[in-house]
């Protein structure tokens, strides 16, 4: 069998038991999902890569929990703010197809080895040594079915029954002429990007909306970062995603299950810049604590603290950025200076404890002040408040700021030892009264100097060089003396909420929202801050709506033929 | 117009541009696989093709310390290029190129890197022309097993080389990963006494070429930009499928072809110490890949535009430096900058002693090779583009001259890319976008 109930990674958080009185709510209301929903005119269907971790999981819930996947995929790039936009520009170069070769050969190869192979094959070949075509083309056809997230075509499937049948004559083995073929899929466009289909929308004479499975593709990567299950391809293949009862069925069936924590996660890891972590790293000498462990440890510490704030307590997402709450290992006590006992025998990995700051604690500023943040937008050696005020600006309120000119004097900012200009306040207010500098540095360099307390690493402090810092600015006419009350003007600053909701449409589309979706991004934002904030509801808005679905006429080739 | 159709549209231009819509200049083909002496020979008697390479450095030199005081015979190294002593007669340098901004706003240290290697400003941050590299390989690597491989030594995958805004070669950051890709199970030693074809390269080969098939299908269901990007893949997809048959064939033995010692994994980080040593790693590897025929187009990547390097211990990185430093009045220069830009200088050393030390016949690896030195500023304490430091390397296989210094003051940069593309016989006449755009040949160090 298609492995669809695998274990899921061990978490010490709560499982999310999600919003069943939301979704029952909504079931008996029946068909009113439309009801205040603006028409959209939607966009163009996407072509997306797969990200590393969608990649990764589809492997997992089809070949195995256990299958390594060797190798290093295409870097992604960012695009209005996303990689997941990003994916709807990238293709795969020849240095880079060959790694996806080598990846899915090495994945195909486990597949059929004896460990696995009753996973994958529902039937056992006539022999080892020959082609036994029947056999393949059902296999094939099943894995298919998952990997390219739709049935194969005929001609797809003759190819790929034929492909393996002659790599079976050649290497005269049947499982690794199979394994040849499967490799092949792997490596195929069909797999490797997400291709949107469309189709005429009976119901709306004169629109386009996407086809079932790319429907299904749409909820399934957006809640649970993977390809659609068995039951959602059901869905789809029998229409019933096109219906509002059967719609309603799989976005809550998905939406109940704990593996909404996986959407949530990949989201947020995309929206706060969580991949430069696989290239990030603090001088050794200078913080010897924060190690490559502590890297690792930082991003968890935040996913962990967005999991519990958004989907176990549902709370108001604003609130990340003032939550007392979070979740620490020993490490990561160490780089905070907050003692977490170690309570697991040598070896065993540290377990995470949910910890709350007390309320007149400095620390207690939501995720802003976790490491991820803190240190993630700092220098290696020292801290950065431009650089931390403009990821604020960039990233939690989709603001632009402008690069830095050219023939810029920066002499003074980072001269740490300078006699006069002890701390970065007094720097960067020496750099920034260039005139040509001052517009961008106003709007950066207030929230970044309130985080001065927390250094490169993340680690606690008053002051610098001996001189007490000052935290106090204001930003937007609203006025903050430190750490914890920037967290509740970043909390109440209407910029934060309509960011999200851009980035999660985003995000879940896999490219900025379009003129005609003007009417409905309003509509999500409404409801969204009148749901109080809540981002599954966010997410349900999303997935059961009309405007997710809804595309405009495609202009392909076949399209045009037609 | 979104950047991807601009891009396509660029890259059909510059493809129609190739096959000879536009004057042809350059040598013909088959020229390309002789040298000038016709003494680097290979064991079958025919000449050893010429091969191209970038190496990149963020930040580049200082102005004033770099450049030869007298144009023609470098007779003197200048104190920065000191490091490379050695090479003075191997290297060519060019004093007084920029790079034009015309209307695009600066980003600063993007804007010159892609400018150098891709010979214009593109209009939005993933947008991009393709880089040389990529303009060389499509021309001389399609007949080795890998059209170009790229390295970087700072742990960043970036490599300054990509056919479009939607394909960019991601570099490798681990030798000893490297040295798998090359000479790993798949590696057919041209030198072996016994040739035998294996049947799992032919099986999969056969796989690949049936999906293959499958482009026309794929390709109707698309719009014009997708279309192009699927285009892209099944680029690829050929090429991978060249690389197979290329494994399935006996290689032509070549004499100076030895296979190196497993490589160590290297430490692929910021330190410029540990990227020292990487890069020692990886230019050894490939300049043995060079000698065994397994590929003609190397990109190296020291460090990124914008300098990350610094030094273990210390809050400072080189981009910091670069800023925050005064200058030393008594020697012109910022001290700790300088200090990086000679550690860059004798990395760059180690590479082209990499280079240097296998002897084909009466020559190099580094003398069928024209590097291209690369960067992002000509003088990063002001993010200038002006006065970029530009040079290159080894003689092309007899097709340059070497030990020149060429002043052209004012010159886009451009200028070099286009003599390194119609010395390796790329039948271009022109190169580069906007002011940028040139059809001016560097003749005085062309062979």
């Amino acid at each position: 069998m298609i492995n669809f109930g695998r274990p899921r990674r061990q978490r010490t958080t709560r499982r999310v038991a999600l919003c069943a009185f939301a979704a029952t709510a909504m079931l008996a209301a029946d068909m009113s999902i439309a009801a205040d929903e603006p028409l959209s005119s939607g966009g163009e269907p996407v072509v997306r890569r797969l990200l590393p971790d969608q990649y990764r999981n589809i492997v997992a819930d089809i070949f195995g929990t256990d299958i390594e996947i060797g190798g290093r995929f295409e870097p992604d790039i960012r695009e209005d703010g996303l990689l997941a936009v990003g994916a709807s520009r990238v293709s795969v170069t020849g240095s880079g197809l060959a790694q996806y070769d080598a990846i899915a050969r090495g994945i195909a190869e486990q597949a059929v080895d004896e460990k696995h192979r009753a996973l994958l094959m529902p039937c056992v070949p006539a022999s080892v040594n020959a082609p036994d075509e029947e056999c393949a083309r059902t296999a094939l056809a099943r894995a298919g079915l998952h990997l390219y997230r739709r049935p194969l075509t005929d001609e797809e499937l003759d190819l790929r029954v034929n492909a393996a049948t002659e790599a079976t004559k050649i290497l005269g083995d049947f499982y690794q002429g199979f394994a040849l073929s499967l490799g092949g899929m792997l490596s195929s466009p069909q797999f490797l990007f997400r291709t949107e289909r469309s189709e005429p929308d009976p119901d709306y004479p004169g629109h386009h909306r996407l086809d079932g499975y790319s429907k299904a593709e749409r909820l399934s990567f957006f809640l649970w970062n993977t390809s659609p299950d068995t039951e959602l391809l059901e869905a789809a293949a029998s229409g019933a995603l096109h219906t509002e009862k059967g719609l309603l069925k799989q976005a809550n069936r998905l939406l109940a299950s704990s593996r909404v924590e996986d959407g949530v996660r990949a989201f947020f890891e995309d929206m706060l810049h969580f991949d430069r972590f696989a290239t990030f790293s603090k001088d050794a000498a200078i913080y010897p604590k924060f190690t490559n462990d502590a890297t690792e440890a930082s991003r968890e510490q935040t996913l962990r603290t967005i999991v519990e704030v958004l989907l176990t307590d549902k709370g108001d997402y604003r609130d990340l950025f003032t939550t007392r709450k979070t979740f620490l290992n020993p490490l990561m006590g160490s780089v905070y200076g907050v003692p977490v006992p170690k309570i697991t025998a040598n070896g065993a990995p540290d377990p995470w404890v949910p910890h709350t700051y007390p309320a007149d604690d400095p620390r207690a500023a939501g995720i802003l002040m976790h490491a991820s943040f803190t240190a993630l937008h700092s220098h290696p050696g020292r801290t950065s408040p431009t650089l931390r005020g403009k990821a604020i600006r960039e990233i939690l309120m989709c603001q632009h700021v402008p690069d830095p000119p050219g023939d810029v004097e920066f002499t003074v900012v980072q001269d740490t030892e300078n006699p006069v200009y002890k701390t970065a306040r007094t720097r960067l207010e020496a750099h920034a009264t260039e005139p040509m500098c001052t517009g961008c540095h106003k709007i950066t360099d207030p929230m970044g100097l309130a985080m001065e307390n927390f250094d490169a690493a993340a680690g606690f402090r008053t002051t610098e060089n001996g001189e007490v810092i000052d935290t106090s600015g204001s930003i937007d006419g609203k006025v903050f003396n430190n750490a914890v009350e920037l967290g509740q003007v970043i909390h109440d600053h209407p910029a934060v909420t309509n960011c999200l909701v851009n980035r999660v449409y985003a995000y879940a589309a896999g490219r900025e929202p379009t003129k005609g979706e003007g009417e409905w991004m309003k509509y999500l934002k409404s409801t969204f801050v009148e749901n109080g904030h809540r981002y599954p509801d966010l997410m349900r808005t999303i997935v059961t709506s009309d405007a997710f679905y809804r595309v405009a006429e495609p202009q392909t080739q076949d399209a045009r033929a037609k | 117009m979104s950047a991807i159709t601009r891009m396509a549209s660029r890259r059909r231009v510059l493809k129609g541009a190739l096959n000879g819509g536009v004057v042809t200049l350059g040598l013909p083909f088959l020229n390309g696989f002789l040298n000038e002496n016709g003494t680097a020979l290979a064991a079958t008697g025919q000449a050893l093709p010429s091969c191209f390479g970038t190496w990149f450095q963020g930040l580049g030199l200082s102005p004033g310390f770099w450049e030869p005081k007298e144009a023609g015979v470098i007779r003197e190294m200048p104190m920065q290029l000191k490091p490379l002593e050695a090479f003075k007669d191997k290297i060519n340098v060019y004093s007084g190129m920029r790079v034009f901004l015309d209307s695009h706003p600066p980003k600063v240290h993007a804007t010159g890197a892609i400018a150098v290697m891709g010979g214009g400003i593109p209009d939005d941050d993933n947008g991009a022309f393709p880089s040389i590299d990529t303009l060389i390989a499509d021309h001389i690597g399609t007949r080795t097993r890998f059209r170009s491989l790229e390295v970087s030594c700072n742990g960043q995958r970036f490599a300054y080389s990509r056919k479009s805004a939607s394909a960019a070669n991601p570099a490798e950051t681990s030798p000893m990963a490297l040295y798998q890709r090359i000479f790993g199970p798949d590696f057919q030693d041209p030198n072996a006494a016994d040739f035998t074809p294996d049947p799992k390269t032919m099986a999969r080969k056969s796989v690949l070429s049936a999906f293959g098939e499958e482009r026309q299908g794929l390709m109707r269901e698309l719009g014009s930009e997708d279309r192009s990007r699927l285009d892209e893949y099944f680029t690829a997809l050929r090429e991978l499928e060249n690389q197979l048959n290329l494994e399935l064939q006996r290689p032509a033995p070549l004499d100076a072809c030895t296979v190196p010692e497993n490589s160590e994994e290297g430490t692929h980080s910021m330190v410029i110490d540990h990227a020292a040593a990487d890069n020692r790693l990886f230019s050894k590897l490939l300049a043995h890949a060079l000698a065994c025929g397994q590929t003609r187009v190397i990109n190296i990547v020291f460090d990124s535009a914008g300098g990350n390097l610094r030094t273990a211990g210390s809050p400072v990185t080189f981009h910091i430096h670069t800023h925050e430093e005064p200058v030393d009045p008594a020697i012109g220069l910022q001290r700790q900058v300088a200090w990086f830009q000679e550690q860059c200088m004798m990395a760059l050393n180690d590479t082209l002693t990499a280079l240097d030390s296998i002897r084909e016949g009466d020559g190099t690896v580094l003398d069928r090779i024209v590097m291209m030195y690369g960067t992002d500023t000509g003088f990063a304490k002001f993010h200038s583009v002006e006065n970029m430091p530009m040079f290159t390397y080894g003689g092309a296989g007899g097709r340059m001259k070497t030990g020149i210094h060429v002043p052209a003051n004012g010159d886009t940069t451009s200028r070099v890319g286009l003599t390194i593309m119609q010395a390796l016989g790329l039948p271009v006449s022109r190169w580069g976008t906007e002011s940028n755009d040139t059809s001016r040949t560097i003749t005085e160090v062309m062979a």
